[in-house]
């Protein structure tokens, strides 16, 4: 088997991100490094309201004053943030119309990553948003979702259309105080999506935005809000990729979800950035703040994450659960190999009574990876019957990786039940060699046993997200096995 | 079919299998009989391709080719089928799941079309009444939990959803009670043909009651010390392997 493996290896450590491809497009951009200037250069190319302005110098101000955290188990290096360009656009010389103004580039780019752009991906129901670099560059669906009242629109577009909600919701849920990261990004984002499901409707289609990191040297700060009035739903999915590149680039997003009484979000992403090379060259740093609240009663936001790019992933999607009887969850399949590092998991405040949280977290490493599971359950006093389940398991492949648990718990209500489950297992010899003797290759094992394992959390993503991250997962882990 | 000659095989410097020789033609049921420790195990794992032993000498040859040179998977995509002695659960892997990756493998191997699922459900079907097992068995996770002769049944029904040309049973009557063992045994009746054969490595006699063997073969310290027909087994059931013993070592 030893030579099998050599063998697997050898083709997988040979063969490349499928998504490493460069788009050779015209580049609008403001030069390297970061002062008030590039903010409010930023801010006047977006043709910004003042309020933008405001809230990006006093979230950089803030961020001056703060140090980058450490306290994560992440080799980070030194980050030097003078150089990086700010904003970089694709070029165009005015604003598209219909598809056919859409650079073709643009649209090779969008058709190689299969982004449902054109008409024929009409039928797969999906409304997209997608980002690359920093603007967004066209949102499909935005009449038939428009009918029923709802947005969907680039973050830009919400600040020039719709002023007043993102001046209320904006920052209400991850402030720009909030941490180094997420005051980086209120200083510096560029675009993003907003999302609002007026009172009652049920949004008809999975709404989706896709993310790419193109221009070199560029960092990537969006900023997605969904907000979900009284008794609405909305199923949204993000996915992320980047051209592969031997410097590393910084991705630093903030989502913010805002559930009222009786609604129901859920949030799906895939995100496979560019890891870098098998011996850590390159790749992209992650660093992500995702939060939503439970505002209302009865209200529910579940996250749903598959992690499988990056060099560093630093990323703790949580909830509020200030409404009564609301609920949070969190399913996250989080894999790393070769070099990589990921210290991730989730924050589920318990605030309002009977409110529920779930936490299923399935940790996969290998190579040399370094894997972390890092969660907060926190009830506080006027929580009463808080209900809280977490498990936690991790699946070793190899024996150079490390997987690493770290449950944080506090409870100020003597009602509350919290419960922590954890195991740690690794994909056997024994069992790569019943699934041999019955004609499937090591490869193809591993992608079943891997997917077996993951599977709760498979299957709580949408349908074609969940297609897509089984063959992530089994691409992620070729040849892997030690 | 199978010319197994002069075979050794080693695991950490201690010699189990001394000088193997053994003939199996299509058509033919092999019964390899033995005490605890003659090396039955460790012969059906090294045919399979178990890589944790290390063959020392002879040659195998299946349907000509040198078996030894081949991957696990590459075995079993010819024909090869080891039911295993201690199945292997597999949490999370559903069997359809399990079987249906494994039935497109070989089918693609030998260059038919893949099962639709329709097609693959069809087949689970009538595979699963002919090897009469529990239909419930297979909504489950690859042997998960599964009791001692339900992990047993599910390796003959894996066989007759894979249709090996040659079966290698280790010890697949261990453990079993009576029903299990008629259940095992008619499987591997119903499955019998002209065109495949059967190892069957088994402890006791009992399981040849239900299994006619062509040929019963005694292993002793890492090699055959006795041939005959199915007598042989009936003899060993009555004297027990004391004599062979007493008569290998002399």
């Amino acid at each position: 088997m030893k030579k099998e493996q050599d063998k697997i290896l050898g083709k997988v450590t040979g063969s490349e991100y499928e998504f490493g491809f460069y788009t050779d497009i015209e580049q609008d951009s403001i030069g390297k490094g970061l002062n008030e200037d590039v903010i409010r250069q930023i801010s006047a190319r977006k043709k910004e309201p003042r309020f933008m302005l405001d809230f990006r110098l006093k979230a950089y101000r803030h961020w001056l004053t703060m140090e980058m955290p450490r306290w994560a188990k992440l080799n980070i290096p030194d980050i030097d943030y003078q150089d990086f360009i700010y904003y970089s656009a694709p070029k165009r010389k005015k604003k598209p119309k219909s598809m056919d103004e859409v650079d073709p580039e643009l649209i090779e780019t969008f058709n190689k990553l299969g982004i449902p752009l054109e008409e024929q991906k009409h039928l797969a129901g999906v409304a997209v948003d997608a980002v690359m670099d920093s603007v967004s560059v066209k949102t499909t669906f935005k009449e038939t979702l428009a009918e029923l009242g709802i947005i969907f629109c680039s973050f830009s577009e919400a600040v020039r259309e719709h002023p007043d909600l993102v001046k209320k919701y904006m920052g209400s849920v991850v402030p720009y105080t909030d941490n180094y990261f997420a005051a980086l990004n209120s200083a510096v984002f560029s675009d993003g999506s907003f999302c609002y499901i007026p009172k009652g409707v049920r949004c008809p289609m999975e709404l989706s935005t896709y993310f790419r990191i193109n221009a070199a040297n560029t960092g990537q700060f969006e900023r997605t809000l969904i907000v979900a009035e009284d008794s609405s739903y909305v199923s949204y999915m993000e996915g992320c990729t980047a051209p592969q590149r031997d410097e590393n680039q910084l991705h630093a997003a903030i989502v913010e979800i805002v559930a009222m009484d009786n609604a129901h979000v859920k949030y799906a992403t895939v995100q496979n950035w560019y890891p870098g090379d098998k011996e850590g060259k390159g790749g992209i740093y992650n660093f992500v703040t995702k939060r939503g609240i439970c505002k209302g009663d009865n209200s529910k936001i579940s996250w749903a994450q598959v992690e499988t790019g990056s060099a560093i992933t630093w990323k703790y999607p949580g909830c509020i659960l200030k409404g009564n009887n609301s609920t949070g969850e969190f399913y996250s399949v989080a894999v790393t190999n070769n070099q990589q590092q990921a210290d991730t998991g989730t924050k589920m405040i318990h605030i309002g009574k009977n409110t529920k949280s779930v936490i299923v977290s399935k940790g996969i490493s290998a190579g040399r990876s370094n894997n972390s599971y890092r969660g907060l359950v926190k009830v506080l006093r006027g929580a009463e019957n808080a209900r809280n389940f977490s498990q936690c398991d991790s699946l070793l492949l190899g024996d150079k990786c490390g997987a690493h648990t770290f449950p944080y718990i506090e409870t100020d209500n003597s009602t509350a039940i919290v419960e922590h489950e954890a195991t740690t297992s690794k994909i056997g010899e024994d069992q790569i060699f019943y699934c041999n003797q019955r004609g499937i290759s090591t490869e193809d094992a591993i992608g079943l046993i891997v997917n077996g394992y993951a599977k709760e959390v498979l299957n709580k993503l949408p349908m074609e997200f969940a297609v897509e991250a089984q063959k992530l997962l089994q691409i992620s882990l070729e040849g892997s096995v030690g | 079919m199978l010319k197994i000659k002069d075979l050794r095989v080693s695991i950490e410097d201690k010699e189990i299998i001394k000088g193997f020789n053994l003939e199996v033609n299509a058509g033919e049921v092999h019964a390899i009989m033995g005490p605890n420790g003659s090396g039955k195990s460790t012969l059906a794992a090294v045919l399979a391709g178990r890589d944790m032993f290390r063959v020392t000498g002879g040659k195998v040859l299946y349907n000509g080719e040198d078996l030894l040179e081949k991957s696990p998977e590459q075995r079993a995509k010819e024909g090869l089928f080891l039911g295993f002695q201690y199945p292997i659960e597999i949490p999370g892997v559903s069997m359809v799941n399990f079987l249906k990756t494994a039935v497109n493998e070989l089918r693609k191997y030998r260059g038919q079309k893949q099962l639709s699922a329709t097609d693959f459900l069809k087949m689970m079907r009538e595979k699963k009444e002919l090897v009469e097992i529990d239909s419930t068995l297979t909504n489950r996770s690859v042997n998960e939990g599964f009791s001692g002769g339900e992990k047993k049944k599910n390796e003959i029904f894996q066989m007759a959803m894979l249709e090996p040309k040659l079966s290698i049973l280790d010890e697949t009557d261990s453990g079993l009670d009576i029903d299990a063992l008629r259940v095992v045994a008619n499987g591997v009746n119903k499955l019998k043909s002209k065109e495949r054969a059967s190892i069957v490595i088994t402890h006791y006699q009992r399981l040849l009651d239900y299994i006619i063997p062509d040929f019963v073969h005694v292993l002793y310290d890492g090699r055959i010390v006795k041939s005959g027909g199915k007598d042989l087994a009936l003899l060993l059931e009555e004297k027990g392997y004391e004599w062979i013993k007493e008569e290998a070592e002399t």
